[in-house]
């Protein structure tokens, strides 16, 4: 079976004074039909841009690469145009993005919002667009959603807003929902209603999740197969279990070493040294290798090839078995 | 109250007048609702709750960075909010604060040796040459170049920012430091390095903290007391351990068990909280959290009477019903 989405050498770039800025440089992955794959990675790395990228909607200046490609069920998105491109965007990919105040329309209720987003893809009366909107809000958990439906953005708190989000990316029936960082903004006890939202709509949908964060703590359990980003560039990719087991690149290594935890021995944390590069200065060969602990000999000019690193694991370091030129 | 503790905070109250317009009359946030805390030298305090559950408000109140409505401070056995100008002054140099946003906290338009020697200065702890030997050795504590002193604050990383915050705030030699959520806004891999550098000067210097967080992974890796609060008081209180590993209030428990656990194998039963917190402007009248507990001992009691905080077990819990699991 073809999967649901290919995305081949993906590449953003951004025109500058003194030459382009490449964020997301050759992204490649795929994701199953009802897969949940989480996109990890920590701030500039490129996530939202790749997400953005999905339904070409990159901000100007910014183009998404001649050589990049991105196919949806087999329908190619790089050479959509008008009605075909609006029926994927919210349509067949739904998107949440990250923070609801500033994607919601602030004078509109948001009941008239979530019944755009119905009727953007379907045309249908007024009575029926309702009721769609209404069983969308309780799908979501809002309550009393015949009431909240006249409520707007600013009368509700951060957790409902984030619901109304879902609601509208869910609109469009969509086969994909893209997730970006959805609880980044939320309190850990509201971040977990969402989670625990998302996961029950996914599975009563069967539809696929692509759920991005800087957080590996929300990805376990919650999702089957974890990418990690770092600078532009997927550097780990494994089904989850065996990413917090095994993770094979060092940067995967070092981000779990970092991270406090709540329960086992209470030792002082492994800090990366550094910080995370910016997209107007990669580094060269391997762009983690500033910071590597375990560099060797040819990190620091040659780029390691994309192999394979145990079973569904695939990786970007020289130090994965048999590499080093 | 304890005589050894170094800061002791009594029954601290903060409402901020909101809104009101031609329509509405203006309704009451209620920040802080009787707030008792004690801090003893060399000390971290951790407080820890939900947005709006008032922990930055506390920090202020306490620094009289804004004036509380009742209640009392002391530090060092000194009124703090009824010193006169002078003694407020001596005050400010033993009691100092890193602010939660490391963008918006530093002066753009003044150079980070500025912004650092200000205190300095305004105290008169150097003169001439000696302020920037001062400044370039606080920098080197904080991990950070001499050279960073003539730059500005947008030309550094988060981390970086936070750390000048830091060297700002260690720079009149205090005593005692709030540190309100130094690293929420940081990479998970810089985190780690500012978490190491805050323990590594409390060890040097002897400092107290009270650190501002709302992720209990990083306060199991900081605190040597955990207060946790809600609506504006603290629900629970006690050692580390004791609140982590045996807690009692039921909002402790959720709060827990949603911390997101990156190991697979030891994954918590998730605890998720119906609804969202009281509005900050009707205060309940009996226990705040009642309208999201799911205790099985809860009953009528909850909804109209306020528990107080009291001893049970090895930690002073606010719960009517903290004796039963
Ligand atoms: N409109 C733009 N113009 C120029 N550069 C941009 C633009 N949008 C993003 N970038 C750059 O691209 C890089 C990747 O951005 P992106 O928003 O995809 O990161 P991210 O991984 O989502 O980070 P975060 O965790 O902070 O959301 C960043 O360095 C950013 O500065
Ligand atoms: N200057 C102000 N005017 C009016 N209301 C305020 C003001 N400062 C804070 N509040 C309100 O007081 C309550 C407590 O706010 P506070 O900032 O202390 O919470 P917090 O626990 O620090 O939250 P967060 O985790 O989001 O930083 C909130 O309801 C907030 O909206
Ligand atoms: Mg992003
Ligand atoms: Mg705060």
């Amino acid at each position: 079976m073809t999967p649901l989405l290919t995305v081949d050498n993906l590449r953003v770039t951004f025109p500058r004074a003194t030459g382009p800025s490449t964020p997301v440089d050759g992204v490649s992955f795929s994701i199953d039909r009802g897969e949940r794959v989480a996109l990890v990675g920590e701030s500039g790395s490129g996530k939202s841009l790749t997400c953005l990228a999905l339904l070409r909607l990159i901000p100007h200046p910014g183009v998404i690469a001649a050589g990049s490609s991105i196919r949806l069920d087999g329908t190619d998105v790089m050479t959509l145009e008008g009605e075909a491109l609006r029926a994927i965007r919210g349509g067949r990919i739904g998107l949440v993005f990250q923070d609801p105040m500033t994607s919601l329309n602030p004078v509109l209720t948001v009941g008239y919002q979530v019944q755009e987003a119905v009727t953007a893809h379907r045309s249908m009366s007024r009575a029926e667009a309702r009721d769609r909107t209404v069983a969308l809000l309780e799908e979501v958990g809002i309550p009393d959603p015949a009431d909240r439906a006249g409520a707007y953005p600013h009368q509700l708190s951060g957790g409902l807003r984030q619901r109304i989000m879902i609601a509208i990316a869910l609109a469009g029936e969509p086969d994909l929902l893209v997730a970006d960082e959805p609880t980044t903004a939320l309190d850990v006890t509201i971040q977990a209603q969402i989670l625990e939202l998302l996961d029950r709509i996914r599975t009563r949908r069967n539809m696929a999740v692509l759920l991005i964060t800087h957080d590996l703590g929300v990805v376990a359990g919650r999702t089957d197969r974890v990418m990690v980003m770092y600078a532009g560039q997927l550097i780990e990719t494994a089904p989850t279990p065996r990413l917090f087991a095994a993770p094979a690149h060092p940067y995967t290594q070092a981000l779990l070493q970092s991270m406090p935890r709540l329960t086992g021995p209470l030792n002082r944390l492994a800090s990366i040294g550094g910080s995370v590069p910016e997209p107007t200065a990669w580094p060269s060969g391997c762009r983690f290798h500033p910071r590597c602990a375990r560099r060797i000999g040819p990190c620091a000019a040659e780029v390691p090839p994309w192999r394979e690193a145990g079973p569904a694991q695939e990786g970007r370091c020289w130090l994965i078995e048999g590499q080093a030129p | 109250m304890t005589s050894g503790a170094l800061l002791e905070v009594a029954d601290l109250v903060k409402h901020f007048p909101q809104g009101g317009g031609l329509f509405r009359s203006p309704r009451v946030v209620h920040a802080l609702n009787g707030l008792s805390l004690t801090v003893a030298p060399k000390e971290t305090l951790a407080l820890v709750g939900e947005s709006g559950s008032g922990k930055t408000t506390a920090g202020r109140a306490l620094l009289r960075l804004l004036d509380p409505d009742a209640g009392t401070v002391r530090f060092d056995g000194v009124d703090v909010l009824a010193a006169d100008r002078k003694t407020l002054k001596g005050l400010r140099r033993r009691m100092q604060i890193v602010f939660q946003d490391p963008y918006g906290s530093l002066d753009p338009r003044m150079t980070v040796g500025a912004s650092v020697a200000e205190g300095i200065e305004i105290h008169r702890l150097a003169q001439g040459p000696e302020i920037r030997a001062r400044v370039e050795r606080l920098l080197g504590e904080v991990g950070l170049e001499p050279a960073a002193a003539d730059k500005y604050p947008h030309q550094f990383s988060g981390g970086q920012r936070q750390r000048i915050g830091i060297a700002r705030a260690l720079a009149v030699d205090p005593e005692f430091v709030v540190l309100d959520e130094p690293v929420s806004a940081l990479d998970v891999s810089v985190q780690a390095q500012v978490l190491n550098l805050l323990l590594d000067l409390q060890r040097d210097r002897g400092l107290s903290y009270l650190f501002i967080a709302h992720d209990l992974a990083v306060v199991r890796q900081m605190a040597h007391r955990i207060a946790v609060m809600y609506y504006g008081r603290i629900v629970e209180q006690g050692s580390r351990d004791d609140v982590l590993e045996r807690p009692r209030h039921p909002y402790t428990r959720a709060l827990l068990s949603a911390v997101p656990e990156p190991d697979p194998e030891t994954q918590r039963v998730r605890i998720v909280l119906p609804g969202d917190p009281p509005s900050p402007t009707t205060p309940p009248p009996g226990c705040p959290f009642a309208s999201r507990c799911y205790h099985s001992a809860r009953d009528r009691r909850c909804d109209t009477e306020r528990p107080e905080l009291r001893s049970v077990g090895a930690t002073l819990v606010a719960c009517h019903h903290a004796e039963t699991a």
